[in-house]
């Protein structure tokens, strides 16, 4: 296994820039993985470090070991597609078999690799079937074979999860997971699922237009994003934004918002921008009785065991999470308050968060 | 109302309407094909006598004639013989001819099964490396290279003849079995390309960019990954190349006529006594008619897809 690196990687397709001078260290044995919309220029990403795209500059290293410009076959890594890319004119051995029969082994070791990988994923017995004839998650399974029979460096996986349906692709995440642990593996995968991504990753980068934003572990990348589009993208529903005019200066600990004034964590920077926001996650406010914002509720969303109620006021809407018991009509005044000091000040000229006491 | 059957599905007088036309269809072209073979089984009169014989004494003498060269022989010479040995000489015998030794026939026929064959192999090889290259690649001027294939389509072959005729006995090509190889071939690729272009674009590019990380090269990932799902699209384009290039009579008539004449060109020209041997000629049709028969027959159930491959997105 080994430790993946990336340094100034960057790839334009003619004027369009695909990924911007990105860098990234991947540890080993880490399950990292790429988060961003579509067209961020993840899986080009992806695609370069296994050697399906050449890098227009830059290097990525495998092992300390430069393989940015070589060949796919060179690299010593296995990719999952998202469409499986299962050959259809083999049967389950014969694709399990594939990669290994570039490695001079004798047919009693291919055998014996092939089985280990099919016993590890439970479809032992399904060696001899056609790959037509099976279903979306054997299909996921033979897939990943292929991938871990000849032992890698390092696993890519594209969206792997992307195909199957919902109730099933919770069921491969924790698979994914454990195999991952299992075989001492490192990992990338590329998804635009934030689900995904919280529950499988080790560290996750989000990355949006070929830029990488922020790289790190679920939770900091949840309750400390570092710009505004993290804090959008991650989360459902994402953050509130609630602007403030006003400059902030460093050492700063209260802004005003309509006329009241709201306590903030001690801020470490200040803004040159007389407009900026205020992030506060749904679940960071709350319901109070007076001396709140005050507003009117627009929409309930019931989730089971939570509510969101975006409720509108003179700062535009802004979504809350209740409990699910909590009794609101549509178009009922209320107030709310923040619940704790969990609030992060983007600086309005560059969107990026500022420093504080709550952010360090 | 009926409501067991889907409205998508045919009605019973559609079912018969579509019945009645393929039977229809069915006839027309049977009946020269079966006249043909009934013809190759007739005997020299039975075969032009007036009104047609639709019942006949089969003979096989059309076959004897088609495979031998015979010379007619007086009366008292055929009676020093000694007895025929084998049934086919007793048949010429009959006729009061002997045989002078094999036709051309043979030879002919093995030129057009090595002209056929070898045409559409490399139709079909050099077209499916074009068509992946086109699928695959960014090739300069590509949609330019593709119209510029498909313009040697537009007007028919033979509109070419006089050039190809002096070039190739320049190049000494003439009447060569190479020579027509290659000529077939060039004509075939513009069809192969474009078919299996279409066919190629269908394959998706992760199986080939699987095989390429699992450690092949894009060579061995073509031929082992590629291909094999291509066959569809094989079937089909080696099925039209040989048609093709085993009918082809104009081409074969200039440029060949005695080391790598083809069947068409000699079929026509097996005279018998006053005048054509029509069981001789129905007889080499039915024998030209026999392997791309087979050919089309063995390849069938990829035709039947490839017609219709691509036509809805899977």
């Amino acid at each position: 296994m080994a430790e993946i690196e990336i340094k100034n990687l960057h790839k334009s397709f003619g004027d369009f820039v695909a990924v911007k001078k990105s860098n990234l260290i991947i540890e080993n044995k880490e399950f990292f993985v790429l988060l961003g919309p579509s067209g961020c220029g993840k899986t080009t990403t992806l695609r370069m470090i296994a050697g399906l795209e050449l890098p227009t500059s830059g290097n990525i290293y495998l092992d300390k070991e430069d393989v940015g410009y070589l060949r796919a076959s060179q690299r010593d890594i296995a990719f999952v597609f998202q469409l499986f890319a299962l050959y259809p004119h083999m049967n389950v051995r014969n694709n399990l078999a594939f990669p290994l029969k570039m490695q001079k082994l004798s047919r009693s070791e291919v055998d014996a690799k092939v089985l280990e990988a099919a016993k590890l994923l439970r479809i032992d017995h399904l060696l001899k079937s056609k790959v037509s004839s099976l279903a979306g998650g054997d299909r996921q399974r033979v897939a990943l074979g292929r991938a871990l029979v000849r032992r890698p460096k390092a696993f890519l996986m594209d969206e792997p999860l992307g195909t199957l349906d919902a109730e099933f692709r919770e069921l491969m995440c924790l698979e994914l997971r454990k195999l991952h642990d299992d075989i001492d593996a490192t990992t990338v995968y590329v998804t635009h699922d934030q689900q995904e991504a919280m529950s499988m990753a080790d560290r996750i980068a989000v990355m949006n237009e070929g830029v990488v934003l922020q790289a790190d572990s679920p939770k900091v990348i949840y309750n400390k994003p570092k710009t505004k589009f993290v804090a959008n993208f991650i989360g459902s529903p994402g953050m509130n934004f609630i602007p403030i005019n006003e400059k902030i200066s460093p050492s700063q600990s209260s802004i005003k918002l309509l006329d009241s004034s709201l306590n903030i964590p001690e801020q470490k920077e200040g803004t040159d921008s007389n407009e900026n926001f205020l992030g506060v996650r749904p679940e960071n406010l709350k319901l109070v009785s007076e001396n709140g914002v005050k507003g009117n509720v627009f929409g309930v969303e019931y989730l089971g065991s939570r509510k969101i109620l975006t409720i509108e006021t003179q700062l535009g809407n802004i979504k809350i999470r209740v409990d699910s018991d909590t009794q609101v009509n549509i178009n009922e005044q209320i107030q709310f308050d923040t619940l704790n000091n969990n609030q992060i000040i983007f600086d309005g000229s560059n969107d990026k968060a500022l420093q504080s006491e709550f952010m360090s | 109302m009926d409501t067991s059957r889907s409205p998508l599905e045919a009605t019973g007088f559609s079912r018969k309407l579509a019945a009645t036309i393929i039977i229809v269809y069915m006839i027309v072209t049977l009946i020269p094909i079966t006249w043909m073979v009934a013809t190759s089984f007739k005997s020299v009169d039975s075969a032009i006598s007036y009104p047609p014989e639709v019942f006949f004494e089969p003979s096989l003498e059309g076959y004897v004639n088609l495979f031998t060269n015979r010379s007619r022989q007086p009366k008292d010479y055929l009676d020093s013989l000694p007895p025929p040995d084998t049934w086919y000489e007793e048949l010429v015998r009959s006729r009061e001819m002997v045989i002078t030794g094999p036709s051309k026939f043979l030879p002919r026929y093995s030129n057009s099964l090595i002209i056929g064959f070898g045409a559409t192999f490399f139709s079909v090889f050099l077209g499916s490396l074009a068509a992946y290259a086109l699928s695959r690649f960014k090739v300069p001027l590509k949609d330019d290279l593709l119209f510029f294939i498909l313009s040697t389509r537009m007007f028919p072959p033979i509109a070419v003849a006089v050039p190809i005729f002096i070039m190739y006995r320049k190049l000494g090509l003439g009447d060569t079995h190479v020579g027509m190889i290659i000529l077939y071939t060039v004509v075939n690729l513009s069809l192969s390309v474009w078919l299996l272009k279409g066919f190629m674009d269908e394959i998706p590019r992760e199986y080939e960019e699987a095989a390429m990380i699992d450690g092949y090269s894009r060579m061995q990932a073509f031929f082992k990954v590629v291909l094999p799902q291509a066959t569809t699209g094989i079937a089909a384009t080696a099925i039209f190349c040989m048609i093709f290039s085993w009918n082809e009579y104009a081409f074969a008539v200039l440029l060949t006529q005695f080391n790598a004449q083809t069947a068409p060109p000699f079929i026509p020209t097996i005279i018998g006594e006053g005048g054509l041997d029509w069981p001789a000629i129905g007889a080499g049709t039915t024998l030209f008619l026999i392997p791309v028969m087979i050919f089309t027959v063995v390849l069938r159930k990829h035709l039947l897809r490839g017609i219709t491959f691509g036509a809805v997105r899977k």
